[in-house]
């Protein structure tokens, strides 16, 4: 776990993935901590959110979560509650608020905002433990937020 | 009385596991006796300013696999303990402009069992609370005429495994009221701060989750009473220190440097929620 305990997210790629159409994330609108709207307009990719929950340089969600369909994954975390089912539990909006910024919804929530910029306290570049520099982004793109929806609104018990 | 199951399970079966029971990643119910007769604290009653936070304090040792935690119950299979050796060396070794050795103005290692318990602790003539390598290196500079050694090199933290060494059988018991209380707060402080872009606290996951997994890594309470420890993925000892700096990394944030005044407060802290545990150091862990 020297590098990426969580997840990590190569700084370049976040840079070029931005588009000028993406709801910014200072520009997220909230209701009741579900994010209604779709971050870019474009249908998430559920095969790929499925692989950035598993990949430790992507969201790394299984660090904190276990999800029996992604049991091919090895070491699922139990920090956080099991995902079976949430697709179910929780509307689409509702997950998108979750992964976006999960204190919205759940108050001094352990799990990380994976699509904010600001508010931080000594926010370091990656996992350099240096000074955060003109290249921080979101843990997450735009577009990985929606595939990674994509994929919990499939988890169905 | 060592528990042996669950060892050397395969990669696959291991994550199966973990998806489908949550109870394998509870610290174990062990004991630990250092070459079968030194016994040491590795799980007592939480000290009271830790009253509403938790009541049972537990060392690191009981979150690792079984055999790391056999390997540190015998000095000849503890990796640490040749650093302790070179320490051994190097506390009888006259050096700098005083030619002096650490043993002409304390005698043997051996009789330093009180020091390590209660370190960090504050100095009444420097004004200050000093960890043990800032006292190391006030004894080389002031007292033997010699250069400081690098805050987490190997020196200063071999030394600090000798002088740990001698004192396991005691319990950590460092000072935090008096002169002392100001640093003290300002680790606690710091140890409630959720740092870095994923704004997690030293807290959050030793306080809150310790028994929990975190991917392949399970949590304990973070306490500092094994240190340094020789870890078998990088086969050196490390400083707790380096420690710190490691898991403020790991929260994506900007770290504090070794031996700054923050993480001198941390350790401090840190240290105070482990008062009442055994001093283990050299401990093994992963
Ligand atoms: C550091 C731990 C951590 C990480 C990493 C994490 N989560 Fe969470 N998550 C939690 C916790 C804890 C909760 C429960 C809410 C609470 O009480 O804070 C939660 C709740 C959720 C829920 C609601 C669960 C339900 O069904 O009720 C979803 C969905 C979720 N997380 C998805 C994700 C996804 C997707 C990722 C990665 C992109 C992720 N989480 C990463 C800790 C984490
Ligand atoms: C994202 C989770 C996380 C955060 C936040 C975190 N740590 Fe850790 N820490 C770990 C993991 C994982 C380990 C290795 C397993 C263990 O011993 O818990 C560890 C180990 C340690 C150890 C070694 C314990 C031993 O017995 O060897 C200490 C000491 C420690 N942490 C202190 C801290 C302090 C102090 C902070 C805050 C500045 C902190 N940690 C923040 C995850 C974290």
């Amino acid at each position: 776990m020297k590098f990426s305990v969580i997840t990590a997210v190569a700084a370049g790629f976040v840079a070029s993935a931005a588009f000028a159409e993406d709801v910014a994330p200072t520009a997220v609108a909230y209701t009741e901590g579900a994010v209604s709207q779709s971050l870019t307009g474009i249908p998430g990719d559920p095969a790929n959110g499925r692989v950035i929950l598993g990949d430790n340089g992507q969201g790394n969600c299984v660090a904190c979560h276990q999800i029996t369909e992604m049991s091919d994954v090895p070491f699922q975390g139990n920090v956080g509650p099991m995902l079976d089912g949430t697709g179910e539990r929780w509307s689409e909006g509702e997950l998108r608020g979750i992964v976006v910024n999960a204190k919205v919804m759940f108050e001094d929530s352990i799990m990380p905002a994976f699509y904010k910029t600001d508010g931080f306290i000594r926010p370091g570049n990656l996992y350099t433990g240096k000074a955060a520099d003109d290249t921080f982004g979101p843990l997450l793109t735009a577009q990985q937020v929606e595939d990674v929806v994509a994929y919990l609104v499939t988890l169905r018990e | 009385m060592r528990k042996l199951t669950g060892l050397k399970v395969p990669g696959a079966l291991l994550a199966t596991l973990l998806a489908t029971s949550a109870v394998m990643a509870d610290p174990v119910d062990d004991t630990l006796t250092i070459n079968g007769e030194t016994e040491i604290v590795v799980r007592t009653a939480a000290p009271e300013h830790l009253s509403g936070a938790m009541s049972e304090i537990m060392s690191g040792w009981l979150f690792r696999e079984d055999d790391t935690r056999i390997m540190q119950a015998d000095d000849f299979d503890n990796p640490g303990m040749i650093f302790v050796e070179l320490a051994e060396d190097s506390w009888n070794m006259a050096e700098g402009s005083n030619g002096k050795s650490c043993a002409d103005c304390h005698g043997a290692s051996a009789d330093m069992s009180e020091v390590r318990p209660t370190y960090p602790k504050w100095n009444e003539t420097a004004g200050e609370v000093r960890t043990l390598e800032m006292q190391i290196n006030d004894c080389r500079t002031n007292q033997m005429g010699a250069e400081e050694w690098k805050y987490t090199g190997n020196d200063m933290v071999n030394m600090t495994a000798l002088l740990a060494s001698v004192s396991r059988g005691n319990v950590v018991n460092v000072a935090i009221d008096g002169p002392a209380q100001s640093t003290w707060e300002q680790g606690k402080e710091i140890y409630y701060t959720r740092y870095g872009q994923l704004n997690l606290s030293c807290s959050n996951c030793h306080e809150d989750n310790y028994g929990n997994m975190i991917r392949a890594d399970h949590l304990s309470q973070g306490q500092i009473n094994g240190f340094p420890v020789y870890r078998l993925k990088n086969t050196k000892l490390n400083s707790a220190h380096d420690r710190f700096k490691g898991c403020i990394r790991d929260t994506r944030a900007e770290t504090f440097s070794p031996g700054s005044p923050e993480f001198v407060a941390l350790e401090l802290y840190v240290a105070s929620r482990g008062n009442g545990l055994g001093v283990e150091g050299p401990a093994i862990r992963n």
